[in-house]
C-alpha cells in the first residue's frame, strides 16, 4: 500500500517543525491573528465554535492499522476521546489545543500522515473509491494515479493558489462509489480503442452553492497524458477562474459560464501547446514504481463458502442481515469486503471513539492485511476478509458494537458536523440524522425500504452531500430559528443528478415527518423491485409533494 | 419587544474555548459571569476592552451577540449562540452546566 517516500519525509518534517515556530511566535506575540490564520489552515487547523478543529489529511481513504492506532492514541491524548470521519475521507479532531498542534502533527508524521492540503486555495486530498484495488467490478486499480496526482499536486508551486479550492477525485470501476461527477476534476477509469486503461475526464461537477454535474470533456485519455492533461485543466482555470468573486471561483462556474465546447476547446488548445514545452508525461518507470506501492497483498487459495459460514448465513438471521449490507463483492476468490458501519442507530454519523479505532484496527490484522478505507459515506472498510472468516468478524464487530446491519439503508446517514461545531453552519445536521435513525431503528422495517441515501448538511457549503442524497436536507437559518429544505432524486453514482426541492422547509420538529412522509408515499407507489430511486424517477415529485404539504 | 442587550464573547486563543467578557475585564467560560452591555455604546466600550485583549494574545475574534433577559440569567437568543454557551448539544458530556444546555435542545 501508499508509502510516503523521501520527499514527502523531508517535506513533513520541515513543516512540522515550521509550524511549531508558527505557534511558538504566536503564542508570544510575533504573529498576530491575522497574519497566523493563514498559516496555521495551511496546516489543516481551524478555529470552530467551541475549540480548534485538526484535519488530518487520509490520502484516498487508505490507512494502516498502525496508522489508525496513532488516530485512536491521538484522539485519546489530545482530544476528548474520539474522531469524526469526513466525506472527504478524512478525520477531523474536535477539541486540540492550539500549542499540543505541532505535537499532534509529529504524531502523525512518525506514521506518515499528515495534514497538508486539507484546506486553502490549493489540489486538496485526492478522494477514490473505497473499494480501489479489491473491488470485483474494478477495471484497473485508481490508487496508483490518485497516488501520482498526488505527488504532483503537492505543494505544486503553479496551483498553490487556485481561485478556489480544487478537488480531484477517481474511480477504476464503472459503479461510481466516489462521486466523480461532482467534483472539480473527475476520473473514470476506461478501455481506449486498443484496450488499454485511460480515463475518462469529467469537470466542472461540484456541490455548495451552485451545483452542478460535471461535463465530459474528454471520453479517453491514455494514462501517460494524465499530469498532462490536469496541468492544462488547472491553466486554463488559473487564467480564466474568476478571483473577483468568493460564490464565482470554483471551475465548474467556470465551466458553465464559457460551456463545455469551448472550454474543452481551450484545454485540448493549452494541451497541444504543452506538447511543445515537455509536459510532464508519466514515463513509464515511474509509473512501474507506484504501481508497485499496491501490489495485491498475498492472497491465499481460499474457498468461496464453507459448511459453517453457510450455517450461520441459513440460521442466523442477524448475521445474514449484516452479510447482506456488509459485505461486497471482491475481486479474488474466497476474500469479501467489508464496509462498517458508523452509523449506529441514534449515533453521530462518522465518529468513531479511540476504543472503536482501536478496535478495527486490531480486526483489520487479524481478518485481512492491516489495511483499513475511510469511505466518503463516513464508514470504514476492511478490504481482505477471508471469506469462512466473515462470521468470526462478525461476532467480533458486534461485540465492539460496530455491527449495525444498515449500510446503504436508511439510516446509513451522511451528515455534515453541522451548527453543533461548525463556524459557518446555519443549523444542526447530526441531531437530524440521529431522530431520523432513531425513527427507522427497526432493522426489518429498514431492510424492507431497501437502498436509500439520506444526506444532510448544515449549510449550502454541502459538505453532507445533501445535493446528491436520494432524499437531501439543507439546513437553513429562518430568523435565528432551524428549518430544513427537502430535495429529492439526487444520485452520486455514474447516473448522477442533483436532487429537486419539494417546497417550504420543514422546521426541526417536523423533518423526521417529514422523511416519513416521503419513505411511505415510495413505499405506496413503488412496483417491484424498485429502489427509491427507481419509483422517484418513474412518478416525479408530485405524489411527494401532495403528501408533504397536503395538509397545508 | 427584542432585548437590546448584548454580551461579548470570543474563543481563547490557547484552546479556542468560547469565552465571555466580564464588567472587569477578565474572560470567562461562564456566560452568566459576561458583563451586560445595556446600549450600543457600553458594548462599544467592551468591544474596545475586548480587542485590549487580543493585542494581549488572551482571546481571538470578539463580537457582542444578543441576550434576553430572563429570570436566570441572560440567554442568547440565537441557536448559534445557545451552542457555543452550552457545547454541541450531541455531546451532552462535554457541554457546559448552564442551564441552556436544556433550552439548546
Ligand atoms: S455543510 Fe456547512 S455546516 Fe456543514 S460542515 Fe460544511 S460548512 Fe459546516
Amino acid at each position: 500500500m501508499y508509502r510516503y517516500d523521501e520527499f514527502d519525509h523531508t517535506l513533513v518534517a520541515e513543516r512540522v517543525a515550521q509550524f511549531r515556530d508558527q505557534v511558538n511566535r504566536r503564542v508570544a506575540g510575533a504573529l498576530t491573528e491575522d497574519e497566523f490564520k493563514p498559516l496555521r489552515l495551511m496546516n489543516g487547523l481551524y478555529l470552530q465554535l467551541h475549540a480548534y478543529m485538526l484535519r488530518v489529511a487520509i490520502p484516498y481513504g487508505v490507512l494502516s492499522a498502525t496508522q489508525m492506532r496513532r488516530l485512536a492514541h491521538i484522539a485519546r491524548t489530545y482530544d476528548k476521546g474520539y474522531g469524526h470521519f469526513t466525506t472527504r475521507q478524512n478525520i477531523q479532531y474536535n477539541w486540540p489545543n492550539l500549542e499540543d498542534v505541532p505535537d499532534i502533527l509529529e504524531e502523525l508524521a512518525e506514521v506518515e500522515m499528515h495534514a497538508i492540503q486539507t484546506s486553502g486555495n490549493c489540489i486538496r486530498n485526492v478522494t477514490a473509491d473505497q473499494f480501489a484495488g479489491v473491488a470485483a467490478d474494478e477495471f484497473d486499480d485508481p490508487r496508483v494515479y490518485a497516488e501520482i496526482i498526488r505527488q504532483w499536486s503537492t505543494l505544486h508551486p503553479e496551483f498553490s493558489f487556485l481561485p478556489r479550492k480544487f478537488k480531484i477525485a477517481i474511480t477504476g470501476a464503472p459503479n461510481d462509489r466516489a462521486a466523480v461527477k461532482v467534483h472539480d476534476i473527475g476520473l473514470r477509469m476506461v478501455a481506449g480503442p486498443d484496450g488499454a486503461p485511460g480515463f475518462e475526464v469529467i469537470v466542472g461537477g461540484g456541490q455548495g452553492r451552485t451545483p452542478m454535474i460535471g461535463y465530459v470533456v474528454r471520453d479517453y485519455l491514455p494514462v501517460p497524458q494524465l499530469l498532462a492533461y490536469l496541468e492544462a485543466v488547472l491553466r486554463v482555470y488559473n487564467q480564466l477562474g474568476r478571483r473577483d468573486n468568493l460564490y464565482k471561483a470554483r471551475i465548474k462556474i467556470l465551466v458553465h459560464e464559457t460551456g463545455r465546447e469551448e472550454f474543452t476547446r481551450l484545454v485540448e488548445e493549452e494541451f497541444a501547446a504543452m506538447a511543445g514545452e515537455n509536459p510532464p508525461a508519466l514515463p513509464g518507470g515511474e509509473l512501474a514504481r507506484i504501481r508497485a506501492y499496491f501490489q495485491p497483498p498475498a492472497y491465499a487459495d481460499l474457498p468461496a463458502s464453507t459448511p459453517e459460514l453457510d450455517l450461520a448465513l441459513a440460521g442466523n438471521r442477524t448475521f445474514a442481515r449484516w452479510v447482506k449490507t456488509a459485505v461486497a463483492e471482491h475481486k479474488q476468490p474466497g476474500y469479501a469486503i467489508v464496509t462498517i458501519s458508523l452509523k449506529p442507530i441514534g449515533g453521530i454519523p462518522g465518529d468513531a471513539s479511540a476504543d472503536e479505532m482501536d478496535a478495527v484496527a486490531d480486526l483489520a490484522e487479524r481478518f485481512g492485511f492491516g489495511e483499513i478505507r475511510v469511505t466518503h459515506e463516513q464508514n470504514l472498510v476492511l478490504p481482505d476478509v477471508p471469506r469462512q472468516d466473515l462470521f468470526a468478524l462478525w461476532q467480533s464487530l458486534d461485540a465492539a458494537g460496530l455491527a449495525t446491519a444498515n449500510v446503504g439503508l436508511v439510516s446509513d446517514i451522511i451528515a455534515c458536523p453541522g451548527l453543533d461545531y461548525c463556524n459557518l453552519a446555519n443549523a444542526r445536521s447530526i441531531p437530524i440524522a440521529q431522530e431520523i435513525s432513531q425513527r427507522f431503528a427497526d432493522l426489518d422495517r429498514q431492510h424492507d425500504i431497501g437502498d436509500l441515501k439520506v444526506k444532510i448538511s448544515g449549510c449550502i457549503n454541502a459538505c453532507g452531500h445533501h445535493h446528491v442524497g436520494h432524499i437531501g436536507i439543507l439546513g437553513v437559518d429562518r430568523k435565528g430559528v432551524e428549518y430544513y429544505q427537502v430535495t429529492l432524486g439526487g444520485d452520486a453514482t455514474e447516473n448522477a443528478a442533483l436532487g429537486d426541492i419539494t417546497g417550504p422547509s420543514f422546521s426541526g420538529e417536523a423533518i423526521t415527518d417529514a422523511v416519513e412522509t416521503i419513505i411511505a408515499t415510495y413505499i405506496g407507489h413503488r412496483e417491484d423491485g424498485e429502489r427509491f430511486l427507481d419509483t422517484y424517477r418513474r412518478i416525479g415529485m408530485k405524489p411527494f409533494k401532495e403528501a408533504l404539504y397536503a395538509a397545508h | 419587544m427584542a432585548s437590546t442587550h448584548q454580551i461579548v464573547t470570543a474563543n481563547r486563543l490557547r484552546d479556542g474555548a468560547v469565552v465571555y467578557l466580564t464588567a472587569d475585564g477578565r474572560w470567562s467560560e461562564t456566560l452568566a459571569c459576561g458583563a451586560l452591555a445595556e446600549d450600543k455604546a457600553t458594548a462599544a466600550d467592551l468591544l474596545a476592552q475586548a480587542e485590549r485583549s487580543v493585542t494581549d494574545r488572551l482571546v481571538v475574534g470578539p463580537y457582542a451577540f444578543p441576550v434576553a433577559l430572563a429570570p436566570e440569567g441572560p440567554q442568547p437568543t440565537q441557536k448559534r449562540e445557545q451552542i457555543r454557551a452550552a457545547g454541541p448539544t450531541v455531546h451532552p458530556q462535554f457541554g457546559r452546566d448552564t442551564g441552556i444546555a436544556r433550552a439548546a435542545r
